[in-house]
């Protein structure tokens, strides 16, 4: 059986992406989520299971290189940290128009520009509603802590092979950076069968595959579209994803995602010791988004405080996912602060229970 | 049980290896841990802090703003974190440095002149095992067996013949630790 060992998120993401069969990592150092690149390059994952590791020459290189490598059928990711992944948004919007499958990791820093180097969520807008150009959608999965670091990772394969889409863990400085217990599920081979629609070469009995983002016919992109469209339905049917904690008696409510989820837990701890019945939900999908489930709970609700360190980009969501029947307030902090378990606290005090 | 620890004092003193040696000894005895250390431009340096915590259940937070414990290290720290002790709880200093002394009523305040000691024994590598001897007399977290294996586990095994010299560290900051006051 396999023991917990003790390791930063970053590092767990890439002792993960090792174990589940990648077949290449392309990658360019940013902080905070340099250690991704660092652990890779040491535990010489060529040795151990034949895959690729390459620093590229620039974020834009490495997503294209995902690019030719998903064509080919291949497991492949990268990780970076937000002005990073600004750069790739052109080859992600490409992928998601040639419906090619890869793993994206976003290990966020405060922004706008180059910003700082410390953790923030201020990224949600860019990988749940778009980033690149056109009507695509990225799977979006946010873990909040190390050993979800890791289980996402063959997740984020999993989902992203079957929609033939990308899909991209959102975790943060905090998460990244941190260390917790983490147990691996155990080495899976790097797979020698390539998907039907992949370009390995033509065969004589069947047409060639071509993995193209253009259609220049106005009729066949709309119909392309629909068909996109009609996939996205689909996984916002079958695949959202959250945790409730406290929730049952919950007369208000908590969202968040990621770090702002682990200190809403000590603030829900907090406010429920002086008698505010609190329940968090923690959103896992942040796309497709939880709105059903948070719609079912406005019944029983009083009040919600959107918990996000942003401006308040995920707010929006949960206004939408209410439709104007509970009071939604975001708080957070920007720029690499983190906010403490008590000034939420008290931010739900004023500004929800009191507001 | 929850154990929540400040470790702050100047890069380059091993505050956040002592914090990873703490957190490997409570995976020893099965205790959830989580390690939260400043990665910003203060580490470039200035000072380090590492918060850890020890817990019997699932720990919420990593990020916290008040502590059971605070292990300062220099007087940018202590200027910074003697505020944030819970009151009843526990602050252990290394005196080296420091000009403005603890001055809280409610917490209680230990000693350690870990540096002196550690120049005495030949090494400066070693200060930060003495100083989690100190606290560990204090506060008996584990078995000392738990934080032996929880070194070796954080030593990288090139520095396994180090284990040695790091053992009789923390057994000499388990004898040269002083009660300042003391309020239980």
């Amino acid at each position: 059986m396999e023991e917990f060992v003790l390791m930063k998120g970053n590092e767990a993401i890439a002792e993960a992406a090792i174990r589940a069969g990648t077949d290449g990592y392309f990658g360019y150092p940013i902080t905070p989520q340099s250690e991704v690149i660092e652990y890779l390059a040491a535990a010489k994952p060529h040795e151990r299971t034949g895959m690729v590791l390459l620093q590229a020459e620039s974020e834009v290189a490495a997503i294209n290189m995902l690019y030719g490598g998903a064509g080919a059928g291949k497991k492949v990711m990268t990780s970076s940290s937000s002005p990073g992944i600004s750069l790739m948004q052109e080859g992600i919007s490409y992928m998601a128009g040639s419906e090619l499958p890869c793993l994206l990791v976003n290990v966020v820093r405060g922004g706008p520009g180059l910003g700082t180097i410390q953790p923030s969520q201020s990224d949600y807008f860019q990988s749940t509603k778009g980033g690149g150009h056109g009507d695509y959608r990225l799977i979006t999965l946010a873990p909040a802590s190390v050993q979800e670091m890791a289980d996402f990772v063959s997740l984020g394969y999993d989902l992203a092979f079957k929609y033939r889409n990308p899909a991209m863990i959102l975790s943060d400085g905090a998460i990244g950076q941190m260390m917790e217990k983490v147990k691996f599920k155990p080495q899976q081979p790097r797979s020698k069968k390539s998907p039907d629609w992949a370009t390995t070469g033509k065969t004589p009995d069947r047409e060639r595959n071509i993995i193209t983002s253009l259609d220049l016919d106005p009729a066949r992109q709309e119909r392309f579209n629909e068909k996109l469209q009609a996939k996205y339905k689909k996984i916002c049917e079958k695949e959202v994803r959250y945790e409730k904690i406290q929730c049952d008696d919950a007369e208000y409510l908590f969202v968040a995602y990621g770090t702002s989820s682990r200190i809403c837990q000590k603030s829900m701890q907090m406010a429920r010791e002086e008698g505010i019945k609190v329940g968090l939900f923690r959103p896992i999908t942040l796309w497709p988004f939880p709105y059903n489930e948070i719609r079912m709970m406005s019944g029983q609700l009083k009040g919600i405080l959107s918990v996000e360190m942003s401006a308040g980009q995920m707010v929006e969501d949960v206004k939408l996912a209410v439709e104007g029947k509970v009071k939604v307030k975001h708080y957070g902090r920007m720029g690499g602060i983190i906010p403490t378990p008590d000034e939420i606290v008290e931010n739900l005090k004023q500004n929800i229970i009191g507001g | 049980m929850t154990e929540e620890i400040i470790i702050a004092g100047f890069g380059g003193q091993g505050v956040l290896s002592m914090g990873k040696i703490l957190c490997y000894s409570g995976v020893m005895e099965g205790q959830e841990v989580s390690w939260m250390p400043s990665y910003g431009p203060e580490m470039r340096g200035g000072t380090a802090n590492v918060t850890v915590i020890l817990s019997d259940e699932r720990i919420s937070s990593p990020i916290i703003n008040s502590f059971d414990t605070a292990i300062i290290l220099n007087q940018q720290s202590m200027d910074k974190f003697e505020s944030t002790v819970k009151p009843g709880g526990l602050l252990v200093y290394d005196g080296n440095g420091i000009t403005r002394h603890p001055e809280r009523k409610d917490i209680n305040i230990y000693r350690i002149d870990a540096a002196e000691e550690a120049t005495k024994m030949g090494s400066t590598k070693i200060f930060n095992m003495i100083v989690l001897g100190g606290y560990l007399k204090v506060k008996k977290l584990f078995k000392l067996e738990s934080v032996i294996k929880g070194l070796k586990k954080s030593l990288p095994e090139r520095y396994h013949h180090m284990i040695p010299v790091n053992e009789k560290a923390i057994h000499r900051g388990l004898e040269i630790i002083k009660e300042v006051a003391t309020v239980n």
